[in-house]
C-alpha cells in the first residue's frame, strides 16, 4: 500500500489568481474580517488536511520584486498571519495552523513566544512559514538597515548573491534562536512545590546564549515549552540557498517542481542538504506547491483560468506562477500527484487558483479521489500538528538525560 | 430625583503577571499558561459586562541574587497571539495588551494591534510601555537599553508614529467593485513616514483602517513625564492610588492637564489597578485578607523584597525576626537587575530607618512589616461595602473605575462578577448590559479623527511631544 499524502492549502486573499476577488463566490469586502478565515479553515478541516498556510509580508502585496506597484485592479491589504491563526484556533480542533512570519527584520524573542502561544491556544497545531524579505520597501518600514532596490536580474550578480546568503544565514539563526527558546524550559519545570514555596525549578530553565554575527540572544523564553515542544517549522524554498535553510531548519519545505524530472532533481538536492547538514535520519517532508483550478460541474478548470485572465489586466500574458499551474479534475490532479510522489515528493501544498471555489473542490473531490485510492486519511489521525506529519515529540536538547548521575 | 445623572463605573479585569499577588499554592489556582484560564477568566469578565481584559508583559525573567527568581509564577503567553484567540470565545470583552516601544517597531507592532482590532471587531487597547534596562536588551538583536530619561520620548516618539501608520490609511480605499473590477481607489495606500531622532521610516502601511480608527492607548506610570504622556497621547491612564485622597489627588492632576493639549475632560479616563477580598461579613473579610497577606508574603519572599530595598545578600535572615539594623547598600543593584520595585526607593536608608521604627513600635518581624508596608488589598469587606466603597471612589472623582486583580487565577473573578457587580447594576452605577459593541462604546470614547496622511512626520511627532 502506497504511504498516504499529505495535504496543505495555502491561503492568500480570494484566492492565487489575481483576479480571483472577481469570481461570484468571491468576498473581497469580508478579507479583514475574523469570519472569512473561519469559513476558511474550518472548510479546509472538514476536509482532513494536515494543515493551512497563511500568507503575510511586512509591505503591500506587488507584482514588482522590491516594492509597491501601481495596480488598482487587484487585492490589497492583508492582516497579520499569525493572528489570524490565533483568531482561528479556538474555532478548530484538528487542522494545523501554519502562519508565514518574516524573519529578516523581527525579533526571535518575539517569534519564538508568539508561535508557542499559538501551539498552546490550538493545543498542539502551530507551525510558522518562514520567510526571507529582500525588499528595498519592507527594509524602509523597519529603518534599521538598508536593502538596495532591486530587480530579479541583480539577482545573478555577485553582490546581490552575496546580499541573499547573508540574508539566509541571518535567518537560519534567527529560527535556530527560535527553536532553542522552545526548548528553553524543560516540560517538566513549573513544580508548584508549596512545601518549598517555588514555582519552578530553575534549574530546568535554561540561557540559550546565542551569539552570531547576526544576532545574540539571551533567554530564556518568558513562554514555557509548547504542548509539540517544537512547533513545525517550514520555508518555501526555490534556489540552493533556500534548500540548505530549510535543509539545516526546517521540518518541511515547500519546493516548486516544474514537472516529475524537476521533482526528482529537486529532491536529490533537498535530500542532499539535508545529509550535509546532519540531519538525515530527521523527517523533513519536501512538499510541492501547485496552484490549482479544478473543474466544476458547468465550467473546466482550464476555461476558467482563461476567463480569469482575461478579467486580470495581464497585457495578453496569460497568468503564471512560482509553482507550476494544474488545471482539470480531482482524478487529473491526483494522478499528477501519484507521479509527483513517486518522484519522492511527500506531500502537496495546494494553491487554491480561486477562494472559496477551489477549496470547495480540494476538500469535496479530491480528497474523496484520494481516499479512493488509498493515498489520504478518512479521519485524524492525531491530535497534533506534529502527529498527522508523522513526527514525534522531539525531545528536549537542555535535558539532562535520565539515569545519567550529575 | 437628583438632577445629576450617575457617573458610570469602568471596570476591567487583570489576568495577573508575574508577581507575589497570586496565591499559586491555594489548590483553586490554575494555569497561567494553559488557554483554558484564559477562556475561563475572560467568560467571567464578558458575564459580568466588564469593560475589558488586561494583560501586562515582560521580555525577560525576573532575576534576584542572579538566579531566576522562582517564588511567584514564572510564565506567561505572548500577549498579542493570547488576545487574538480570546476575541474567539467572547463578543463585546475589550482586549488590552502591554506592548513594549522600546523592543520593538512601530511598523509591526501598529500592524498587529490594527490587526487584532479588525479580528475583534473594534476591541483592541494597547499599554504603552517602556523598558530601559539592559538585561531585558540581552533577549533582544538590537539589545542595548534607553537612558531613563529617554524612557518617555521614546513612547512618545513610538506612538506618534504608529499613530502616523493608523492613520495612513483613510477605510475607504477599498472598492472592491467586481463589475468594475476596481479594488482600490488610488494606487498605493497607507503612505507613511516618520523621521525623527528614535525613527527612520517611510513606505506603505498594510492593514486598511480597522473598526476603532486607532486602539484605545493605556498609559502606566506615575512619574511626571509619564502623565504628562498620558495628558498628551492616552486614551486611559493606569495608575496605583490606594487611598481617597491619593485617588482624588492623582485625578485633578491628569485631568488638570488635559486642557493644554486641546483635549476634553472626558478623553483621559482615569483607572487604577485594584485588588479585593470578599466575605460573608466585614470580620469574615479582613480575616481573609489577613490570611491572603501571609500567603502573598511567605519567609522567603520577605527575605526576596527586603533584598531589593537592602541591595544585599540576606539569605542568611531569619524573616521572623527584627528588620536588621545595619544599613542598606547605596549605589548600583546588584541584587534584582532589571526590577521595577527597586526604583521606588528613592532614599534606601530612611525607608529601612521607617521599617525599623514601625517594627520597634508595634513589635513587628521583618515578614510582617513587610505584609504592612508592601501593600494591603484595596478593598476588604462584605459585597455590599465593597460596591459601597467602589462607588463612592468613582462618584467623588478618585477614579473613572478600576482594573480589578484577583489573587486566585482564573476563578478569583468569579465572587466579584457575581455578588458585587449586581449590586453596582443596582445602584444605577454600572451597566446591566454592553450597549455597544466596541471598546470606545463600553469607554464612552469617541472614534479618534484620523490626522491627515498629508502632515509631515515632523509636524505629527513634535506637536504632541509632552517636552
Amino acid at each position: 500500500m502506497p504511504e498516504p499524502l499529505h495535504l496543505a492549502v495555502a491561503l492568500d486573499a480570494s484566492g492565487w489568481h489575481p483576479a480571483a476577488w472577481r469570481e461570484p463566490a468571491a468576498r473581497p469586502t469580508s478579507l479583514l474580517t475574523a469570519a472569512y478565515w473561519t469559513d476558511l479553515i474550518k472548510a479546509a478541516e472538514r476536509g482532513l488536511l494536515d494543515f493551512v498556510t497563511i500568507e503575510d509580508s511586512l509591505g503591500l502585496q506587488s507584482d514588482t520584486f522590491s516594492g509597491p506597484d501601481d495596480r488598482v485592479d487587484r487585492v490589497q491589504g492583508r492582516l497579520d498571519a499569525v493572528l489570524i491563526a490565533a483568531r482561528v484556533a479556538p474555532l478548530t480542533s484538528s487542522i494545523g495552523l501554519v502562519p508565514t512570519a518574516v524573519l529578516t527584520h523581527t525579533e526571535p524573542f518575539h517569534l519564538s513566544k508568539a508561535i508557542a502561544t499559538l501551539d498552546y491556544v490550538s493545543r498542539g497545531r502551530a507551525g510558522v512559514r518562514v520567510k526571507v524579505a529582500v525588499s528595498a520597501a519592507e527594509a524602509e518600514h523597519f529603518g534599521r538597515r538598508h536593502i538596495p532596490q532591486l530587480t530579479p536580474a541583480d539577482l545573478t550578480t555577485p553582490e546581490v548573491r552575496q546580499l541573499v546568503s547573508d540574508l539566509f544565514d541571518e535567518a537560519a539563526d534567527h529560527v535556530e534562536v527560535v527553536r532553542r527558546l522552545w526548548d528553553s524550559w524543560e516540560d517538566d519545570a513549573e513544580i508548584r512545590d508549596a512545601a518549598t514555596g517555588r514555582f519552578i525549578d530553575r534549574k530546568k530553565l535554561h540561557y540559550i546564549d546565542f551569539r552570531s554575527k547576526h544576532l545574540s540572544v539571551k533567554g530564556p523564553s518568558i513562554v514555557p515549552r509548547p504542548p509539540q515542544g517544537q512547533p513545525l517549522v517550514s520555508a518555501l524554498a526555490h534556489i540552493d540557498v533556500a534548500y540548505r535553510l530549510a535543509a539545516r531548519q526546517a521540518d518541511i519545505v515547500y519546493v516548486t517542481p516544474a514537472d516529475t524530472t524537476d521533482a526528482t532533481r529537486i529532491v536529490h538536492d533537498v535530500r542532499a542538504e539535508q545529509a550535509a547538514a546532519g540531519r538525515e535520519r530527521e523527517t523533513l517532508h519536501v512538499l510541492a506547491d501547485l496552484v490549482v483550478f479544478l473543474d466544476s460541474e458547468t465550467e473546466p478548470g482550464a476555461a476558467r483560468k482563461a476567463r480569469l485572465d482575461d478579467l486580470d489586466d495581464l497585457d495578453g500574458i496569460e497568468y503564471t506562477s512560482d509553482a507550476r499551474i494544474s488545471t482539470g479534475s480531482a482524478s487529473d490532479l491526483a494522478d499528477l500527484l501519484e507521479q509527483y510522489q513517486q518522484a519522492g515528493i511527500t506531500g502537496f501544498r495546494l494553491r487554491p487558483g480561486a477562494l472559496p471555489d477551489d477549496l470547495t473542490r480540494i476538500t469535496g473531490r479530491l480528497v474523496p479521489e484520494l481516499q479512493r485510492r488509498n493515498l489520504f486519511r478518512r479521519d485524524y489521525e492525531a491530535s497534533t500538528l506534529r502527529g498527522l506529519l508523522g513526527l514525534a515529540r522531539p525531545a528536549n536538547r537542555y535535558a539532562v538525560t535520565e539515569g545519567v548521575p550529575a | 430625583m437628583t438632577s445629576k445623572p450617575r457617573k458610570q463605573i469602568h471596570l476591567a479585569a487583570h489576568f495577573p503577571g508575574v508577581n507575589n499577588t497570586t496565591v499559586w499554592s491555594d489548590p483553586r489556582s490554575g494555569s497561567h499558561i494553559e488557554f483554558d484560564s484564559f477562556v475561563q477568566f475572560a467568560q467571567i469578565a464578558e458575564r459580568a459586562k466588564f469593560d475589558f481584559l488586561f494583560l501586562a508583559e515582560g521580555l525577560r525573567l525576573r532575576e534576584q541574587n542572579d538566579q531566576i527568581y522562582d517564588l511567584d509564577v514564572v510564565g506567561r503567553p505572548d500577549t498579542f497571539t493570547v488576545l487574538a484567540a480570546l476575541a474567539a470565545v467572547t463578543d463585546r470583552l475589550g482586549l488590552t495588551g502591554t506592548i513594549n516601544s522600546t523592543f520593538n517597531e512601530p511598523y509591526e507592532v501598529a500592524r498587529q494591534f490594527a490587526t487584532l482590532d479588525h479580528l475583534s471587531a473594534g476591541r483592541a487597547a494597547w499599554n504603552v510601555v517602556t523598558s530601559w534596562d539592559a538585561l531585558t536588551g540581552e533577549n533582544f538583536r538590537r539589545g542595548g537599553f534607553l537612558p531613563q530619561e529617554q524612557r518617555y520620548e521614546r513612547a512618545e516618539r513610538f506612538l506618534s508614529a504608529a499613530r502616523r501608520l493608523f492613520d495612513s490609511c483613510s477605510g475607504d480605499e477599498i472598492l472592491a467593485n467586481k463589475e468594475s473590477g476596481v479594488f482600490l481607489d488610488a494606487p498605493r495606500p497607507g503612505r507613511f513616514a516618520v523621521h525623527d531622532n528614535h525613527f527612520d521610516i517611510a513606505g506603505h502601511f498594510k492593514v486598511p483602517r480597522s473598526p476603532q480608527g486607532r486602539p484605545v492607548i493605556f498609559q502606566a506610570g506615575d512619574s511626571d513625564a509619564g502623565r504628562e504622556f498620558a495628558a498628551a497621547s492616552a486614551d486611559a491612564i493606569f495608575s496605583r492610588h490606594g487611598t481617597l485622597e491619593a485617588g482624588q489627588a492623582f485625578y485633578q492632576d491628569v485631568k488638570g492637564r488635559l486642557a493644554k493639549y486641546g483635549r476634553g475632560h472626558d478623553e483621559l479616563l482615569v483607572l487604577p489597578a485594584a485588588t479585593f477580598v470578599l466575605g460573608d461579613t466585614e470580620t469574615d473579610a479582613q480575616e481573609q485578607a489577613a490570611i491572603i497577606r501571609k500567603q502573598q508574603v511567605s519567609g522567603q519572599t520577605a527575605i526576596k523584597f527586603a533584598e531589593q530595598l537592602w541591595n544585599r545578600d540576606l539569605s542568611d535572615y531569619d524573616p521572623d525576626g527584627p528588620v536588621p539594623e545595619f544599613d542598606p547598600l547605596l549605589g548600583e543593584h546588584t541584587i534584582a537587575r532589571g526590577r521595577a520595585s527597586v526604583r521606588m526607593y528613592t532614599d534606601p536608608i530612611a525607608t529601612a530607618r521607617q521599617w525599623r521604627e514601625l517594627g520597634a513600635a508595634r513589635k513587628l518581624s521583618l515578614r510582617e512589616v513587610i505584609i504592612e508596608v508592601t501593600g494591603r488589598q484595596n478593598f476588604i469587606g462584605t459585597a455590599e461595602t465593597v460596591a459601597a466603597t467602589i462607588d463612592e471612589f468613582v462618584q467623588a472623582d478618585a477614579s473613572d473605575g478600576f482594573i480589578l486583580v484577583p489573587h486566585i487565577t482564573p476563578g478569583g473573578l468569579a465572587e466579584f462578577a457575581d455578588t458585587v457587580v449586581p449590586i453596582l447594576q443596582e445602584r444605577g452605577s454600572f451597566r446591566a448590559d454592553y450597549t455597544g459593541s466596541t471598546l470606545r462604546d463600553h469607554l464612552g470614547l469617541a472614534i479618534p479623527k484620523r490626522e491627515s496622511a498629508r502632515q509631515s512626520g515632523q509636524e505629527l511627532t513634535g506637536a504632541r511631544a509632552a517636552s
